[in-house]
């Protein structure tokens, strides 16, 4: 079936089958392949992107259902010469090992510093719970979370 | 996944309509559980028929009594309503414990509760609060709603349109939660309605039940002691991998007593 997807910005129009994987759309139709399929059954959140501005796993949505969204991938949040402050974070704090995990990690923890104002070690823990570094790499995650909520707020009292 | 039909109509009346004319369809609302499903091959409708577009489904209204709830209020929506929050705080807390952030941002009130799965944790909030579903077709009341693994008094074209609870004088919700997946092993919400005491039970048995035997040890001493001795029948109660019968039994127990002291807690 023909349907339009707003994804980073840019309105595509495509024809496929009905059960197409909104995560199928991005990584096979559109090449943006920086949004991962690790367990591809809703446990890892690997394929995490942003609908209207919110974390949701990529693999467990119909391309179909995504038309009146406006989807942002992890591509659509920074570049190479322009990180966005998480990305930065990230590289900072060495909150990657072998990287498969990372952009998922980085578009849930987006969510996870807009959505609170206050986050702890246990909240940011427990924010992160849809997903999974199989390096094991959550002390550093956590650190690069941390510190980018701790900026935030540094700004939210300064301003 | 098998292929389907999928379609999105835009008012209840066309979706009836769809339903209708399918061989073998299925709602969708977030899709949480449906999708992983199809993924796997558990579930092969003709037809999806997506209610995302159907406005009646949508809208939070909250009253000093009362709150209604649109069966298309994703988990966080309720989580994070301030007024909701305020009025009938229990709710807010039940669903910010549900799954995961990502989960929560496209799972539905409406569609977790259709679902009955005898692990999650709205089905114990409905249970104790008393709540009231509106559906297309009638009020069902929440005593009368969940019917066992799976399956609900909904009629197949049947669609919830909202969810009516009452508020109470105060409540809390305690769940042991399985360490991966954060389903409820056992979850117990106990509501205080002044002159009533409501107990919901879920992740124990088959689906979502009131236990009444608690709640007559809580009307006559509400006190987290009063439920260490209480007899839990473990008749028909789940058995799997995470926990037997027995276990779950005595986690109705020990979920039960957390729950009143967590509620006696917040109100001091």
């Amino acid at each position: 079936m023909r349907i339009a997807l707003s994804v980073n910005g840019c309105v595509h129009e495509l024809d496929v089958p009905a059960h197409t994987l909104l995560v199928d759309v991005l990584r096979e139709h559109l090449g943006l392949t920086g949004t991962h399929v690790g367990c591809d059954t809703s446990q890892c959140g690997a394929c995490t992107v942003h609908a209207d501005g919110r974390a949701i796993k990529s693999c467990s949505l119909l391309a179909v259902q995504a038309q009146d969204m406006a989807i942002t991938t992890i591509e659509g949040i920074g570049d190479a010469e322009n990180l966005h402050p998480m990305q930065a974070s990230f590289r900072e704090h060495h909150g990657l090992q072998c990287g498969f995990c990372t952009p998922g990690m980085i578009m849930q923890a987006i969510d996870l510093v807009e959505n609170n104002s206050e986050l702890s070690n246990i909240s940011i823990r427990a924010g992160l719970k849809g997903n999974l570094c199989r390096c094991t790499g959550y002390h550093n995650i956590v650190r690069a979370v941390q510190a980018v909520a701790d900026q935030r707020k540094a700004q939210g009292a300064a301003e | 996944m098998y292929s389907f039909q999928y379609h999105a109509p835009t008012s209840l009346a066309e979706a009836n309509t769809l339903f209708a004319q399918a061989d073998d369809p299925i709602y969708i609302a977030g899709g949480m559980t449906l999708i992983p499903s199809m993924k796997q091959r558990l579930a092969q409708p003709s037809d999806v028929i997506d209610l995302a577009a159907v406005d009646e489904l949508r809208g939070v209204t909250v009253n000093p009594d009362s709150v209604v709830v649109g069966a298309l209020t994703t988990h966080n929506q309720v989580a994070e309503h301030q007024a909701l929050g305020s009025v009938l705080p229990v709710l807010a807390k039940v669903a910010a414990g549900i799954g995961d952030n990502q989960v929560r941002n496209r799972g539905t009130l409406g569609g977790s509760l259709a679902n009955s799965d005898p692990a999650a944790d709205y089905p114990a909030a409905v249970v104790a609060l008393g709540a009231t579903f509106v559906t297309n077709q009638r009020r069902i009341h929440a005593d009368e709603f969940f019917v066992d693994l799976f399956e609900t008094a909904l009629s197949p074209n049947e669609i919830i349109l909202r969810v009516e609870f009452p508020v109470p004088q105060r409540a809390a919700y305690a769940k042991f939660a399985n360490q991966a997946s954060g389903y409820a092993v056992v979850g117990v919400l106990v509501a205080d309605f002044g002159d009533s005491i409501r107990v919901g039970v879920t992740g124990a048995g088959p689906c979502a039940f009131r236990a009444c035997g608690m709640e007559q040890l809580l009307q006559a001493d509400f006190s987290a002691g009063a439920l260490a001795n209480s007899d839990v029948p473990n008749a028909g109660f789940n058995s799997d991998l995470h926990a037997s019968a027995d276990y779950r039994a005595h986690l109705v127990r020990v979920m039960g007593q957390r729950a009143v002291q967590k509620l006696l807690e917040v109100t001091l």
